[in-house]
């Protein structure tokens, strides 16, 4: 069975020149934007095996859309009131898989991917269905009937899965008037052709064979020494490789093989570092580029003064880097000093015993 | 320009599947009685841990409808001998002259065995020497070896001629570091990293070549050389290549030129001028011989007078009016494979290069260069199609294209392009090696064997396609429709789990097939 459950409200601020719908739907109503996600999730619908059986969220958040599709729903769960709220999604998501979903095909955006991701996790694998203004997440597929065709495919097929780094904008940074990403955790996504980063690139961005040569190459060279280890699937595969449980989205450090610090503050980094100073490997969230000052502000220029400023190693898949069409990564730690510090040409590590000069800005 | 392509489809079943029990091609007749009363049971050869108790299961099929088998799977390709193929860029495609083809079936060439005597194959290393000599000259190179058979195999003889060449001095330990460009052939990064170097990737800058501050800063007391394409995957020359190896040669390193595809600067350009201390050509792109379905084929390496020493054993050496392979090389790389090299290649290719000489050689490429200009005047109708680089920036004998905006506006891209081009007669179109910076790429090569007309017709189906997909997505998404297969399912291709490289693989995996 697959659980369909849509954001009746996400795209809304597209059209209208917002860079979101996340509160700001009654704006973007005011401004004449026409809800278009339940259309997108019909075309997904169609998409779909006619024999497999569905289950939606009551009414515009995912029923309306199986119906429109020419479909009945086996089994609903609750729909919210109708003005749907990020606890709506949540709510409904989790419903759809304790019920027994298979699979969460769920329509938004960036927005809706993260409340996905936080109602189920890795528990039960989703896709997403392109619907909202931002698209950064790497668990969408192309188009929604790529998304129906995928989700089929995963079903009648051998079910091979991958995370998938759930992106969306850093809350934090855009209070501080910076506008950027942070990475929010992982959804298992079926594998297979018409995923989003595929478009970009035939081999994705978690390819792990690049991904564990990375992190092969990294704890050789981290040794015994100290690290911070930024957020992020290609620095999480380092954790993985030391054996220590570093988290997915936080900051870490590690010393002597030991993880001292677990998702740790900046002021907690400043104190656990000492006169050897520390590698900090950090690697590029979402399609932009940005390696520092975005959901990973605890790296501050403090921190990585104390941890030495030429220290900074950045890794990255060679899908990832391709994805960024030549366009330099950025820095933007909120001082322009250590920016200034660190522009300029890199080694980031690709591989084992693969190194790209790449430019920072 | 309308679909008018259709070929055939039959429902042919593999040859396994074919013919009845006790069916014959071709019946031996037994021995007559006297012969078998005094050969030996050949049976008694063969030790019996290593004799079958089962015979093979063998096809049993008579000879008509053997042969029909296979002339219908011939039709249901699409080859060079009967399709335009320009579209496989970066390959080279281009007309081998079936002349070539008789010479190589002479028995004088057909029936030479590697293991013959030097003095009964005086001939044949004659055609290896002289080769050698025009491979110098073309390249500006002291010597050559034609052992590696393959573009990537010369690319890691090179690479290992550069780790003895430190070696030899007592940097070998040091200096582990090969650069490379993004956008030089895969081989050149994976060649150098499978000779035991760290690989050091270059980036295109905004030119759509890597910049000498990138370079710069790749440069170090670990650089051991650079290994680099020009003009690079994307058809653009590098103008800055005379600094490049004046920088590698001041840290130190060598300068290895991939010019597997040589056809945009062949006869005009040399790669000691350039500044290169070894280069290879592939002998079955720009030397015309052909591709072979991925061999046997031959990548020549070349070499600088003072690195002659490391090249593979053996080299061929002239001594008076007879010629000699030369085992003797204490300071060699070793063995790349068995022997000196793919001699039918080395034939068609000698033969290729003397049909045309000099001025013909350069006459090649100036029409090569010319050829793909016209191509890509009439690729610019092409609706969502767009040069990702400055086009003040001349791309030689290759163009990358892109097809973002198309996909963009349709949701159709270059691989749905690349399809449709065969219910027009075509051969697909090759993308992009990996990595893909370029979104939805195409390069295009139309060689110096293509007409106006072979071009004009591609580029006409090219436009008619894209129109098809602005008036109707799904039609060109679902495409093609007149060929022997229509779409299969690529995901297999980036899945190692479903390769099945040999029986012994198919087996273990008995599990997944049927997928």
């Amino acid at each position: 069975m697959i659980g369909l459950v849509v954001n009746p409200v996400a795209g809304l601020g597209g059209a209208v020149g917002l860079k979101g719908t996340d509160g700001m739907v009654d704006e973007a109503l005011a401004r004449g934007a026409v809800p278009r996600a339940g259309e997108r999730a019909v075309l997904a619908v169609r998409a779909l095996p006619a024999d497999v059986p569905l289950a939606a969220a009551a009414g515009a958040m995912g029923a309306d859309a199986v119906r429109a599709a020419g479909r009945e729903p086996a089994l609903m769960v609750d729909g919210g009131d109708g003005a749907t709220t990020a606890d709506d999604t949540r709510r409904a998501a989790l419903d759809l898989a304790e019920a027994g979903c298979e699979l969460i095909l769920f329509a938004g955006g960036d927005g809706t991917a993260r409340d996905v991701c936080a109602a189920i996790g890795d528990r039960v694998p989703a896709l997403g269905v392109p619907a909202g203004v931002k698209i950064q997440s790497a668990a969408f597929a192309e188009s929604p009937r790529r998304a129906g065709e995928l989700a089929g495919a995963w079903l009648t097929g051998r079910r091979r899965e991958r995370a998938a780094e759930v992106v969306d904008l850093d809350e934090e940074a855009v209070g501080a008037g910076r506008v950027g990403p942070r990475l929010y955790g992982t959804l298992r996504v079926p594998l297979g052709p018409g995923l989003v980063a595929s478009a970009k690139s035939p081999s994705h961005d978690e390819d792990p064979a690049a991904v564990n040569g990375i992190a092969a190459r990294m704890v050789e060279r981290i040794g015994d020494g100290t690290a911070i280890l930024g957020p992020g699937t290609t620095v999480a595969a380092i954790g993985r490789d030391l054996d220590l449980e570093t988290t997915l989205v936080g900051v870490d450090l590690v010393r002597g093989g030991a993880l001292v610090l677990r998702d740790a503050s900046e002021q907690e980094l400043l104190e656990a570092l000492d006169g050897d100073g520390a590698t900090v490997v950090v690697t590029p969230i979402g399609g932009q580029g940005f390696v520092l000052g975005r959901g990973n502000q605890q790296i501050s220029p403090a921190v990585l003064r104390a941890a030495g400023i030429g220290r900074l190693t950045v890794v990255a898949t060679p899908a990832k880097l391709a994805v960024l069409g030549g366009r330099p990564l950025i820095v933007d730690t909120g001082d322009d000093a250590t920016d200034a510090e660190l522009r300029g040409w890199h080694r980031l590590v690709t591989g084992y015993d693969e190194e790209t000069i790449y430019r920072v800005e | 320009m309308s679909p008018q392509f259709q070929q055939a489809r039959w429902s042919e079943p593999l040859l396994s599947e074919l013919g009845t029990p006790g069916e014959r091609g071709y019946v031996p007749t037994a021995p007559e009685a006297e012969i078998a009363a005094h050969a030996p049971d050949p049976l008694t050869a063969i030790p019996p841990a290593f004799r079958r108790s089962a015979p093979p299961r063998l096809p049993q099929v008579a000879q008509p409808q053997l042969l029909r088998h296979f002339y219908r799977l011939s039709q249901e390709t699409l080859g060079n001998d009967v399709a335009v193929d320009f579209g496989l860029g970066t390959c080279t495609m281009k007309y081998s002259p079936k002349v070539n083809e008789h010479l190589v079936r002479m028995p004088e060439v057909q029936d030479l065995h590697p293991a013959q005597h030097e003095d009964t194959v005086q001939g044949i290393l004659e055609v290896l020497w002289r080769l050698e000599q025009m491979l110098c000259a073309i390249s500006g190179l002291d010597r050559f070896t034609l052992q590696p058979p393959s573009g990537s195999a010369a690319v890691y003889t090179n690479a290992s001629i550069v780790r003895a060449y430190h070696a030899s001095r007592g940097e070998g330990e040091q200096r582990d570091e090969i650069i490379s460009s993004v956008f030089s052939h895969p081989c050149d990064q994976s060649g150098p990293w499978s000779a035991g170097f760290q690989v050091v990737e270059l980036y295109p800058g905004p030119n759509g070549y890597p910049e000498l501050d990138a370079l710069k800063a790749a440069l170090s007391n670990r650089t051991a050389g650079i290994v680099i394409t020009n003009p690079e995957d994307t058809g653009i020359y590098n103008p800055h290549i005379a600094e490049f190896t004046r920088l590698v040669h001041e840290a130190g390193g060598l300068c290895v030129y991939d010019q597997a595809n040589a056809n945009g600067i062949l006869g005009i350009a040399r790669a000691r001028e350039a500044g290169f201390d070894l280069c290879h050509f592939n002998m079955h792109k720009t030397f015309s011989s052909p591709h072979n379905g991925m061999g046997p084929a031959m990548g020549a390496s070349g070499v600088k007078e003072e690195l002659a020493r490391f090249l593979p054993a053996p080299v061929v050496e002239r001594r008076g009016d007879r010629f000699e392979l030369d085992w003797n090389r204490p300071d060699s790389i070793g063995k790349i494979r068995s022997f000196v090299g793919n001699a039918q290649i080395a034939v068609r290719s000698y033969a290729w290069i003397l049909a045309l000489g000099p001025d013909g050689i350069r006459e090649v490429a100036e029409t090569a260069v010319l050829n793909a200009n016209y191509l890509a005047t009439r690729l610019r109708e092409v609706p969502g199609m767009s040069q990702p680089y400055p086009t003040s920036n001349t791309p030689i004998e290759q163009f990358r294209w892109s097809l973002e905006a198309l996909r963009e506006e349709t949701g159709v891209g270059s691989a749905d392009i690349s399809r449709n081009l065969a219910d027009y007669g075509f051969q697909p179109v090759f993308g992009s090696h990996h990595p893909f910076i370029v979104p939805e790429p195409l390069t295009p090569e139309a060689s110096e064997s293509f007409s106006k007309e072979d071009i004009d017709r591609w580029a006409d189906a090219m436009i008619d396609i894209a129109k098809r997909a602005q008036a109707d997505a799904d039609d060109v998404l679902e495409g093609p429709y007149r060929n022997a297969c229509r779409r299969i399912d690529a995901a297999a291709l980036d899945d190692p789990e479903r390769w099945v490289p040999t029986s012994r693989v198919e087996r273990a995996k008995g599990a997944v097939k049927g997928d």
